[in-house]
């Protein structure tokens, strides 16, 4: 194998992408291929090789190969930017968005498979929507309110601007299942509601439009499924492509859930 | 997560669970600081070891040494390892489905904080088997510490080799799980969480550094006096105060 000759990519060259400036490397990606409608073939690795480009992200190079190479390849994209949270995979084995994962960060060699922990709809596509929506339902990831539907004519209470800012820092969530794939505890045990679970509830705890009481949370939050099922591994939370402060709410919920449980 | 859950009422078990496993573990692992502590009082002298064995036998309260009392401190240490031990349980991996997938994920995650974890399983489970050995020595031979008696079991006695595993397998694994408990409830992370853990990480490794050398050290020091001592395997040590004014030295 020769060494990859890095030198010819200058450092600050800032032409697009697009223009398919030759980085000088030539990639080898090992894909993961399975489609379960197809089950008497076996799940293999198909190689695939192209040509490197500067500043090409996995989006860019999966998006060659269906084009150029295997239009059956199926993977997921919507936004490219981070933020609708259908192309996480695993890279090289560690889970990350696809469209934010600059071939240059990686070996020249990269192997992509399907994020484990839920349900595959073929090659790199899995189905973490549905499994978003089944932990949504569980712990009723939505405001809930005593006094009925607010009175739309009215202005909204204020919020203290701290407040809204905390809340929105969570809300930065994409649901993209990087936590999920990153997380022995939910690996092992797939009814575990994993860091997005806990950290959306803890958005719904700090957010005054929500009425429930910690008694309510803890119904929903109180045993190994969830809060209390988190062995502290921390792939969540050095995992999660939003940077997340994921450790801090889990811990935050458990003191919270210890309380009311006490 | 297949269907939505309403109106259950979970049990308050696996909260007290969780924290009875921490509470636990904090204490064992306080304990296990305090005794490397007192145990190394070996490598100030024979009499500094000989005088906290002595205290810890109630000497300077009661006027004599009463060995009854180790005893009460051994049980109280094997219960909560018991307690503690049954609630990690639950932790392991229950099924052969569970360690596969389980080491299939830490392979490929190469990620510190799991590969931790796992670490702590393992020793942990290394801990049942090694803990007992010598909790059980010491809950039936508590009047067997001293600078002597201890020394002629660790070289004489042929207990060197666990104490070696054991001092690995304890300060490893008390040591990951403070880290991990710290984390857990979230103390001291200060404002900036990921720098409070990289900081906690730190010094997690350098108190695991210390009380590692320090052990070996102790350890090693166990070792040369019993095998001075080999010859009179059994007698005890005598501490300065008490010995008989040594025979003036033959001088010609
Ligand atoms: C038979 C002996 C022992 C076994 C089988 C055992 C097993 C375990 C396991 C599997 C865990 C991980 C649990 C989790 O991830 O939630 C754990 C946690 C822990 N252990 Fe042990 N252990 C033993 C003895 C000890 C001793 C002697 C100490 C003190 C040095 C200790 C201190 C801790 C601490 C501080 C934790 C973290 C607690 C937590 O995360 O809630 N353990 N133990
Ligand atoms: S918490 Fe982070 S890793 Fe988990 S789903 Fe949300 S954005 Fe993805
Ligand atoms: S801290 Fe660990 S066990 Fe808890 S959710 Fe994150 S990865 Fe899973
Ligand atoms: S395509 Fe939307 S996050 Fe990658």
């Amino acid at each position: 194998m020769r060494a990859a000759p890095m030198t010819n990519a200058p450092a600050n060259d800032n032409r697009i992408a697009a223009s398919n400036v030759n980085g000088g490397r030539t990639l080898t990606l090992r894909i993961f291929r399975y489609n379960p409608l197809q089950p008497e073939q076996e799940p293999h690795l198909q190689s695939f090789t192209l040509e490197e480009a500067d500043t090409m992200t996995l989006f860019i190079a999966l998006n060659e190969i269906r084009e150029n190479m295997d239009p059956t390849l199926q993977f997921d994209f919507v936004c490219r930017a981070g933020i609708c949270g259908s192309c996480a995979m695993l890279i090289n084995g560690r889970p990350g968005l696809a469209c934010r994962t600059l071939t240059r960060d990686l070996p020249r060699e990269i192997t992509l498979a399907p994020l484990p922990g839920f349900e595959l709809i073929g090659d790199l596509s899995v189905n973490t929507g549905k499994w978003m929506r089944g932990m949504s339902e569980q712990l009723q990831t939505w405001i809930h309110r005593t006094g009925g539907a607010p009175d739309l004519c009215r202005l909204e209470e204020r919020m203290e601007p701290e407040v809204a800012e905390n809340i929105y820092e969570l809300e930065r969530c994409i649901e993209c299942g990087c936590c999920i794939s990153a997380c022995g505890t939910a690996q092992m045990r797939p009814d575990f509601v994993g860091a997005v679970g806990i950290n959306q509830l803890a958005r719904f705890r700090i957010d005054p439009r929500d009425d429930r009481t910690d008694t309510q949370f803890f119904e929903v939050l109180g045993d190994d499924t969830g809060v209390f099922g988190c062995m502290t591994l921390l792939g969540c939370e050095d995992f999660c492509p939003k940077d997340l402060p994921l450790a801090q709410q889990i811990a935050y919920m458990r003191r919270k859930m210890v309380l009311a449980a006490t | 997560m297949t269907q939505p859950l309403t109106g259950r009422r979970p049990s308050r078990l696996s909260a007290w669970m969780d924290m009875v496993q921490g509470g636990t573990g904090l204490l064992l692992v306080l304990f296990m600081w305090a005794h490397m502590l007192m145990v190394s009082s070996i490598l100030l002298g024979k009499d500094a070891m000989y005088w906290v064995a002595r205290m810890f036998e109630g000497e300077p309260l009661l006027g004599k040494p009463y060995p009854i009392l180790v005893s009460g401190v051994v049980l109280f240490i094997l219960a909560a390892i018991v307690v503690h031990a049954v609630l990690a349980l639950r932790r392991f991996p229950a099924s052969s489905h569970q360690y596969q997938t389980l080491h299939h994920h830490i392979r490929s995650l190469r990620h510190g904080d799991t590969t931790l974890w796992y670490l702590q399983v393992i020793t942990g489970f290394a801990l049942f088997f090694l803990a007992s050995v010598h909790l059980y020595q010491m809950l039936l031979h508590p009047g067997d510490i001293g600078p002597y008696a201890s020394s002629d079991r660790v070289w004489s006695g042929r207990f060197w080799p666990l104490y070696l595993l054991l001092l690995f397998a304890v300060e490893l694994h008390g040591g990951i799980g403070v880290y991990r408990l710290v984390v857990k409830w979230g103390w001291f992370l200060g404002k900036d969480p990921r720098r409070g853990r990289r900081r906690l990480q730190r010094i997690k490794w350098l108190i695991t550094a210390f009380l590692l050398a320090l052990g070996l050290l102790t350890l090693a020091a166990y070792m040369k006096i019993g095998m001075e001592h080999e010859a009179r395997v059994g007698e005890r040590y005598v501490p300065a105060h008490l010995q008989p004014v040594a025979e003036p030295q033959g001088n010609p």
